[in-house]
């Protein structure tokens, strides 16, 4: 029988309202009392986490991250992202489908879920929703659902047909789960992993518009709509890393309405613009950096600050960084042929808390539901992102006030592609428990 | 990180450096050849071309040679780039052969950032995709200086107080509309673009302090006739359409610069183009060699412009 006691820290989880000094027992993986401090000193434990001066929260919950197995694990294995992931304060992650090959089966999906990849945190995994992610067949749902899906998605592609997006929508819904939409109209715009604007203008790079995101977003919303209207069935979407005003407009109303619809955003794109593509780096002397090139691109400042405008009035429900690794050669070519995607485990709270909180006044508790219940929520895993009692015995311990510089070179991740190195952070993992372990010391 | 001698965009380049090079551009043309080729004498340049060129190579080339400079030209095709060979170690291999600065033309805007990141070595960029053509727009101001008779003024924020320059036709796939939109309003020039949208999106305007669309060529023709002006032609970049279509026949007759157009509305502007041109579509042919044109003046200022960035490159403490 396991038992660890965290105390004299800030308990902070906003899923039961408690924000103040608490003491916590955990017991056999599972939240067994939230106490007064002191109140829990009688018991006796395994293990004591001493907590003073720091904020005690749920453990941080990512529903987008890329592991990059099975296929390519020169990029990142499910045991060094999830490592990544522990040191970044997260104890629950969910892994996308573009694997080599796509985890469209439910055989590919028990091999990842499989205990001898050595995840480090809990992981969660949203196989395709097509077969290949090609978006036309759509996969076996209720097999893999079965097999522990959480959702599906053809993340890094979007699903264009209308008609096999409609269908994947209600089917889904039947097996209360959601579809996770990569927004992005690839009909209009090229994926060149700039923003089309100004900026790309002056680099002579062919942009990515914003009506390439906004354009998908609305029509899912149409498709929700239509389905509760005719099938009257409540289906689940979920839009991935928002990056637009526009699209985040159809969103909130979309959310006033009353539709099931939820969305996350990337913390890149509440911390960067597309200047960092012509200027990147900590000193901003990385010219065409390839390291501020993702899918969606950095957008311009209104976007950047419409982002933070959803996250701080709930239009959006959850941060996920889209941590998306790869090699340095593969990053150190020319702007147009290099790879999509930054890392983003390990810089995502410090980020969050310098951005969203200390620039843009976001309480930790709000900065903490964003990064706990409300991606829990969105993959329903309800058990994971509170601790409430009989809650999972996942949290965080951070110092919140610590600032500190990130640096690539100690990344637990296999792969260093982020425009962060060097960069100013805010709050600083001291532990990461999973079930009652201790998985990460900082 | 930017490497003293390389010379990649004009953005953030300063007007004193440009006056530098404008300069020793002058001096190095006054010298006699003997003396020039002894300035770079034993030192070794590459140039790394995976795109086609004739003019820019060449320049360099005989540039290069005038001091007295080894060359070694590699392109894409026969070379080990062929067989995957990353822009860095390509590089690398040349810089490992003895290669003291390279010039370098790519199809990817940005690829001379990589490079010069990669090898630490001066790089002189001689096009890359539709980003820029820094050496293009020196000797493009060169030019002008020469025709429009502003030798005697200092290089500075004024040097083209007054003159209006069009730049016409597909602005969007040019690297060379870029550095002159981007370098001649720093010298006080007025900057009009003119081209249909598809050539030529609204967010052009912000390449440089007061730069304009026109939409109209014959009302931007008659503001450059106004006074001291340039008509500066572009060709239309079939290789970079990307699945545009044109209409030719519509180009042709809204933007083509003809005779007719030059003497009823600008009959004293100076005509440029940076070539490759294509007679009969952006420019009439008898434009291109009317006595207004400055065309080919453009090429031989080219190669003069040429030498001083490679003594630039490889002797900068002279060239201070």
């Amino acid at each position: 029988m396991s038992t660890m006691l965290i105390r004299g820290g800030r308990l902070v989880d906003p899923a039961s309202g408690v924000d103040g000094l608490r003491d916590m027992l955990l017991r056999d993986g599972l939240v067994a009392a939230v106490e007064m401090p002191g109140a829990l000193d009688g018991v006796e434990v395994a293990e004591t986490l001493e907590a003073a001066g720091c904020v005690v929260a749920p453990g941080l919950v990512d529903v987008h991250v890329h592991l990059r197995e099975p296929g390519q694990t020169y990029k990142e294995t499910i045991a060094t992202g999830t490592a990544a992931a522990a040191a970044g304060g997260f104890t629950t992650v969910v892994a996308m489908p573009n694997t080599i090959p796509v985890t469209d089966r439910a055989a590919t999906l028990e091999w990842v879920l499989s205990p001898e990849r050595k995840a480090l945190v809990r992981l969660f995994a949203m196989p395709a929703a097509t077969m290949g992610s090609m978006g036309t067949e759509l996969t076996d749902f209720e097999a893999l659902a079965a097999g522990g899906a959480v959702g599906f998605t053809d993340d890094g592609k979007p699903i264009l047909n209308d008609g096999v997006m409609r269908a994947a929508l209600l089917r889904a819904a039947r097996l209360g789960l959601v579809i996770s939409q990569h927004a992005e109209d690839t009909t209009i715009s090229p994926s060149s992993g700039i923003n089309a604007g100004p900026v790309a203008f002056r680099l002579g790079l062919r942009g990515m518009s914003v009506e390439a995101e906004a354009r998908i977003v609305e029509r899912d919303i149409r498709l929700v709509r239509d389905i509760e209207k005719v099938e009257g069935v409540r289906a689940h979407l979920h839009v991935q890393h928002i990056s637009t005003a526009r699209a985040l407009e159809a969103i909130r109303s979309a959310k006033a309405d009353g539709l099931h619809v939820t969305c996350e955003a990337a913390p890149h794109h509440f911390t960067l613009t597309d200047e960092s593509v012509a200027c990147g780096g900590c000193n901003g002397d990385i010219h065409f950096d390839t390291n501020a090139k993702m899918n969606p691109p950095l957008r311009t400042e209104g976007d950047r600050l419409a982002v933070i405008a959803g996250l701080l009035d709930g239009t959006i429900d959850c941060i996920a960084t889209d941590h998306a690794p790869h090699a340095r050669h593969e990053k150190e070519v020319e702007f147009e042929r290099a790879p999509n995607g930054i890392t983003g485990l390990e810089t995502a709270l410090g980020l969050a808390l310098r951005v969203l909180g200390r620039e843009h006044g976001a309480s930790v508790s709000q900065i903490v539901q964003l990064m706990s219940s409300g991606p829990a929520s969105v993959v329903r895993r309800r058990q994971a992102g509170s601790l409430g009692v009989g809650q999972w015995g996942d949290a965080v311990v951070f110092d919140a006030e610590k600032e500190w510089v990130f640096a690539a070179a100690g990344s637990r991740s296999r792969s260093k592609n982020t425009p962060f190195d060097g960069a100013a952070m805010l709050g600083q993992v001291r532990a990461t428990v999973v079930g009652g372990n201790v998985v990460f010391r900082g | 990180m930017a490497v003293r001698g390389s010379l990649i965009t004009v953005d953030g380049l300063e007007i004193a450096e440009v006056a530098r090079l404008l300069r020793l551009t002058s001096s190095l043309e006054a010298m006699a050849a003997a003396e020039k080729a002894k300035l770079l004498a034993g030192r070794k340049v590459a140039l790394l071309f995976y795109e086609s060129s004739t003019r820019t190579r060449t320049s360099f080339e005989l540039a290069a040679k005038q001091l007295g400079a080894t060359t070694t030209l590699v392109s894409d095709k026969s070379s080990s780039i062929e067989k995957g060979e990353s822009l860095k170690d390509t590089g690398l291999t040349l810089r490992a052969l003895g290669a003291e600065c390279i010039i370098l033309r790519h199809p990817a805007g940005g690829a001379p950032f990589v490079l010069e990141r990669a090898t630490g070595l001066p790089v002189l960029n001689a096009g890359d995709g539709m980003h820029q053509h820094p050496s293009q727009a020196l000797l493009d101001l060169r030019t002008m200086i020469s025709r429009l008779g502003l030798g005697e003024r200092p290089v500075d924020e004024r040097l083209l107080d007054g003159v209006t320059v069009t730049i016409t036709g597909d602005i969007r796939h040019s690297r060379v509309a870029r550095s002159n939109a981007m370098l001649l309003p720093r010298l006080g020039a007025k900057v009009l673009l003119c081209g249909p949208p598809e050539l030529l999106p609204e967010e052009a305007a912000t390449l440089g302090e007061g730069v304009e669309i026109v939409r109209d060529f014959d009302a931007a023709m008659a503001r450059t006739g106004a006074g001291p002006g340039v008509a500066m032609m572009l060709r239309i970049q079939r290789e970079r359409l990307a699945g545009l279509e044109i209409d030719l026949g519509k180009y042709m007759e809204r933007y083509q610069l003809t005779e007719e157009r030059l003497a009823g509305l600008a009959p004293n502007a100076l005509v440029m183009h940076p070539g490759p041109m294509i007679r009969g579509l952006e420019i009439q042919g008898e434009v291109a060699d009317h006595a207004n044109s400055a065309i080919e003046e453009q090429v031989a200022h080219g190669l003069a412009i040429r030498t001083a960035l490679l003594l630039r490159a490889l002797k900068p403490e002279v060239a201070a």
